[in-house]
């Protein structure tokens, strides 16, 4: 599909000086509207896009406003006094019909870009600046784990076998697949330079797809107020070449740190202003772990609680369950630990008695939920949204 | 971080102790310095004034409308002042803390300090705010003597200052909920907030919210069933018009409110675990429900303003409000519309896109009936003779400034574009757009308009445009930064900051603000001088602005009766109508009139409410159970008070009306000697 690349960049340039102010405009750069990532540039295009369709009837009638204002003030006798006039169904029909044409347009718009730039969605191509031939393979995408701890960020590389806290890499032009959750609280993982935002939440999992087009060093933070270390609760987000990328992975391999599941525990109690940390090695399906809140032997994973009521419950056996699924209550942020005593066995839960199918060689784990997304999975999509309107 | 560990529980005084008192913290121990002296003197100068007796039977107990509006007006006023410092106190930290710089609040107190302003400016401030406005002008404007349940109205009132009371207390004793204003669970939950801050903020609001439940009640069956004969629904003035629209979104959206946070207190009181990481408890359910009130409740919170811009409009345009029927239509719609649109808050949560392309697509058609009221007014000062007194130019104001941010309202609405704007400071530059440049404008324009009619002389105009040409241009220097930073990435709710580029940004918003707290000066100068120099802005003809709605109809303030004779009512514009055909008031034939008589109940209750409230949220078992008992036992001594009634008997009405044609001699006497000079 052609690309008009330029009319987006040109309304992209002009916002800054038409956001006003340019004599401050060297003071912090508008990230949004010009990130270094393909999604994030299309999420940013459509801000740009979406405000100038409004413009057609926001302007106008601010225009008519002060106009009306100023020429039927009472001191001007000149103009036309007409008290009793109140109904013209001329009049009322433009003033109805003018929004909705203008709201179909954007619903329209907002309809495609939704279900294109959905953050479940899988990339499968190169960014917009390159654009795959025909022939061409698509770069495989790179899965990362995001777990929001408080208050700082794990990213698991588990092809690599590698984690991180606090900083995050990848090479340009490989789209990448995140699977986000959280420990505790909510939060909202986001990279403006990347691609917009997605919540991460304690026992659950959310999805984000993005790609860098451009090496450099971003800064990636929590979008949504987590508690006393909140504004500390950022990261560096670095974009770099492929080569560039394989000895970053060599230096966290050369780390000595061990990312096992004791390690975890220790690593989500609050802590603030975490410098980056590398880890060499990480515990398999720690992510599965933490979604399902169980990374504490102690405790029994969501799913095979999940699991066990599908089934109509254990019955009165089910009474010693209690302890295992109460994964904060007796000991909040700061204070684990208050309840080890009760715990301290470190027997696993009556499990045999009717969950003979759970795999034993995943420590206990079922596969993990199958939560593909619902929709866009398999849309074409174009190279840039810009394309498909302009 | 050192966790706070959760107080022991006493058997005399629950979690409370004088560790709770806040000595450690400089800035809360010299407001309480400020906050004890000044409260001292206030009661000092009314017990030597003798003024407790008037203001309890006068005013505390009074089931008048007319004076429990004016009451909601002051408490209005007095939390606003609360939730701007508040809003001072975030841009003086965040215009500092750079460079490694830590700013002067500590994350617990800054914490504190956002949740309450946004607590205290919804609830507290703009609710008070608005329903004082209906509960004065509606039932003038429909030619009714008061409300359906006047008692009812009083206790409304009570329950709403007894939440505030409440939200005022945590100041002092103990802390607020340091979460956000809707303070999302697992944050807010027991196992992440253990002390008292949350409880505060869930007992303030359900003690208020009792209050904005059944005003909502009565105001609708006022509207419904005491209009004067005539008014038919198409023929009550659009303020009225958005009263009843925002009232039944206050009855159908307040009990979910009320259910949420009922679940997140068994949540933190009793160990359920609806909305905790624990036993399958899900916060989406949440996050849910409390936007299925708070979407609705935005509405709730400009509805009657547009109201009061459609009355201002074409009073001051001197022209009938250009296009009823659509503006009706429009406000019914929004009405609907507003409980269709709630998951646009959270679209960031990974509903998928077609979910979200709904909420995004319903959010944006409530922009065409809002387009279409602006419309209205502009061809309501179409072909006008527009006077600009005050209410007319905060008109104006509005119209130039909310257009604005709806139009950032609807970018919103695009879910692609609010993934990259959720939660910044662009959302919170939109926000403020919408509700000061919406809300708090529209009461201010109320403010002036209706202020002759309560007090019966006009406030002073030159304080009123200098608190205006403060306001307006310091809203837009506090903003404008915001919605460039929200460009930038720049998150709310943060406290420190790396990036010194952003500082300059920040120093402006913080300069915009000051222009504010100047604006805000002047209104209270205003209100001051007004008060001070009254005679000479006294207003006797109790029509200062060539009205067109029936409240204009009486005298200034109008009598505790409001009308001597229920009016007959023959077209929209009831009192334009009445004076162009030369309507004669009646001055003979008076009857009894039968009132509602004034009870302490309300306020009483309402107090016993807030000690339970206290007593729930720190843990003094004893005294809950004892207010619980006090309060239901209250109610039911209450319901065997029979004295509820009285007439004013015939020869006071025609006392006071013929008082009234003497005043009204004398305007036109002078009238005509003005025109003859």
């Amino acid at each position: 599909m052609p690309t008009n690349p330029n009319a987006g960049r040109l309304i992209r340039r002009a916002l800054p000086v038409l956001a006003a102010l340019p004599l401050l405009a060297g003071c912090g750069e508008l990230i949004v509207l010009d990130p270094a990532g393909d999604i994030a540039r299309q999420q940013g295009n459509l801000v740009v896009i979406s405000t100038l369709l409004m413009l057609l009837i926001v302007a106008p009638v601010m225009a008519a406003t002060a106009w009306f204002a100023w020429k039927y003030r009472a001191a001007n006798t000149q103009a036309k006094y007409a008290p009793d006039w109140d109904h013209s169904t001329h009049l009322e029909l433009l003033i109805w019909a003018a929004p909705l044409m203008i709201i179909i347009c954007l619903g329209a718009l907002t309809w495609v870009s939704t279900h294109l730039l959905d953050p479940y969605r899988p990339l499968t191509s190169g960014g917009s600046d390159s654009p795959l031939g025909p022939g061409q393979e698509a770069a495989a995408p790179m899965e990362v784990q995001v777990v929001a701890l408080d208050w700082k960020w794990l990213f698991i590389y588990p092809e690599l076998g590698i984690a991180t806290v606090n900083e995050f890499a990848a090479p340009i032009d490989r789209p990448i697949s995140f699977r986000i959750s959280g420990s505790s609280v909510m939060n909202s993982f986001y990279i403006p330079a990347l691609a917009g935002q997605i919540y991460a939440m304690p026992g659950m999992e959310t999805k984000l797809h993005g790609e860098f087009d451009q090496p450099g060093e971003f800064t990636g933070f929590s979008a949504n107020y987590s508690g006393a270390g909140f504004s500390n609760m950022r990261f560096a987000a670095r974009s770099m070449p492929a080569g560039e990328f394989d000895r970053w992975v060599a230096e966290v391999r050369a780390s000595s740190g061990q990312l096992t599941r004791a390690a975890y525990l220790a690593l989500e109690r609050p802590s603030e202003k975490v410098p980056p940390m590398y880890f060499s090695a990480v515990e398999p399906q720690l992510f599965d772990l933490v979604v399902n809140m169980c990374v504490d032997t102690d405790k029994m994973c969501a799913h095979e609680m999940m699991a066990i009521d599908e089934r109509g419950g254990l019955g009165i056996a089910g009474i010693h369950n209690v302890r295992r699924l109460a994964y904060d209550k007796f000991g909040g942020r700061g204070s684990a630990g208050g309840d080890s005593v009760l715990l301290a066995s470190g027997s696993r839960y009556v499990q045999a008695t009717c969950l003979a199918q759970l795999d034993p060689v995943k420590g206990g784990l079922l596969d993990p939920v199958n939560v593909a997304p619902l929709t866009g999975a398999g849309l074409s999509r174009p190279a840039t949204l810009a394309a498909a309107f302009l | 971080m050192t966790p706070h560990p959760a107080p022991e529980v006493g058997p005399i005084l629950g979690r409370l102790s004088l560790e709770a008192i806040p000595l450690h913290e400089p800035i809360l121990i010299a407001t309480f310095g400020m906050v004890a002296v000044g409260g001292v003197a206030l009661l000092a100068l009314l017990t030597k004034f003798r003024l407790w007796g008037y203001l309890w039977n006068e005013w505390f107990t009074s089931v008048d409308h007319k004076k429990i509006g004016i009451m909601y007006m002051v408490l209005g006023l007095v939390m606003f002042l609360r939730g701007f410092a508040d809003a001072i106190m975030m841009r003086i930290q965040q215009a500092i803390a750079f460079n490694g710089s830590e700013g002067y609040l500590n994350a617990h107190h800054y914490d504190q300090v956002f949740t309450a302003h946004g607590v205290i400016m919804i609830f507290f401030v703009a609710m008070p705010f608005v329903t004082g406005l209906m509960n004065y002008v509606v039932p003038l404007q429909i030619g009714a003597r008061d409300v359906s349940f006047p008692f009812l109205n009083n206790f409304s009132f009570w329950m709403t200052t007894a939440g505030a009371v409440l939200v005022m207390m945590s100041l002092f004793i103990g802390e607020f909920a340091q979460t956000g204003w809707l303070a999302y669970p697992p944050l807010s939950g027991i196992a992440y907030s253990p002390n008292v801050g949350v409880d505060y903020y869930l007992w303030s609001l359900q003690i208020a919210g009792v209050g904005t439940t059944l005003s909502g009640i009565n105001l609708i069956v006022t509207i419904l069933k005491l209009r004067a004969p005539g008014m038919g629904l198409m023929k009550m003035p659009i303020f009225t018009w958005t009263s009843l629209c925002t009232n039944i979104l206050i009855v159908a959206s307040f009990p979910v409110l009320t259910a949420v946070l009922a679940l997140l207190s068994l949540d933190r009181y009793v160990g359920t675990n609806f909305f905790t990481n624990d036993f399958g408890g899900s916060a989406m359910m949440y996050v849910n429900l409390i936007w299925i009130w708070g979407h609705p409740e935005v509405y709730i919170l400009i509805l009657p303003l547009f109201g009061v811009f459609s009355e201002v409009t074409s009073t001051f345009s001197g022209k009938r409000l250009f296009g009823y029927t659509s503006m009706v239509y429009a406000t019914i719609v929004i009405m609907i519309l507003s409980y269709l649109v709630w998951l646009h808050h959270f679209f960031t949560m990974g509903s998928g896109a077609s979910v979200n392309s709904f909420f995004g697509i319903t959010t944006m058609i409530i922009s065409i009936p809002t387009g279409a009221k602006l419309f209205n007014w502009l061809f309501t000062m179409y072909r006008g003779r527009i006077r600009y007194e005050l209410p007319m130019m905060w008109t104006v104001a509005f119209m130039l400034t909310f257009t604005v941010g709806g139009m950032t309202g609807v970018l919103l609405a695009v879910p692609p574009a609010d993934f990259v704007l959720h939660n910044s400071l662009f959302l919170i530059a939109h926000f403020h757009n919408v509700i000061i440049g919406g809300v708090l404008f529209g009461v201010f324009a109320a403010i002036n308009f209706w202020w002759p009619k309560a007090f019966g002389f006009k406030l002073n105009s030159f304080w009123g445009k200098v608190s205006f040409w403060f306001w307006v241009p310091g809203f837009w220097v506090a903003f404008m930064p915001l919605y460039v930073m929200g460009l930038m990435g720049v998150t709310r709710r943060m406290r420190v900051f790396d990036d010194p580029d952003l500082q300059i940004w920040f120093v402006i918003a913080g300069i915009g603000a000051a222009m504010i707290a100047a604006g805000i000066g002047a209104m209270l100068v205003q209100f001051a001088v007004s008060i001070w120099k009254r005679e000479e802005l006294v207003d006797e003809s109790g029509d200062p602005w060539n009205g067109r709605t029936l409240e204009w109809a009486t005298s200034s303030p109008p009598p505790e009766y409001n009308f001597a004779f229920t009016p007959n009512i023959h077209d929209l514009d009831a009192w334009y109508d009445m004076k162009n055909r030369h309507h004669d008031r009646p001055v003979t034939g008076f009857r009894d009139i039968h009132m509602p008589r004034s009870t302490g109940s309300g306020v009483i209750l309402a107090g016993i409410s807030l000690v339970m409230g206290f007593a729930l949220v720190w843990h003094i078992w004893w005294l809950a159970g004892l207010s619980l008992v006090s309060l239901i036992s209250y109610a039911i001594y209450h319901t065997f008070n029979y004295d509820r009634d009285f007439h004013i008997p015939a020869a006071h009405v025609a006392e006071v009306e013929e008082a009234r044609s003497r005043q009204l001699d004398a305007v036109r006497a002078r009238e005509t000697q003005a025109a003859g000079a």
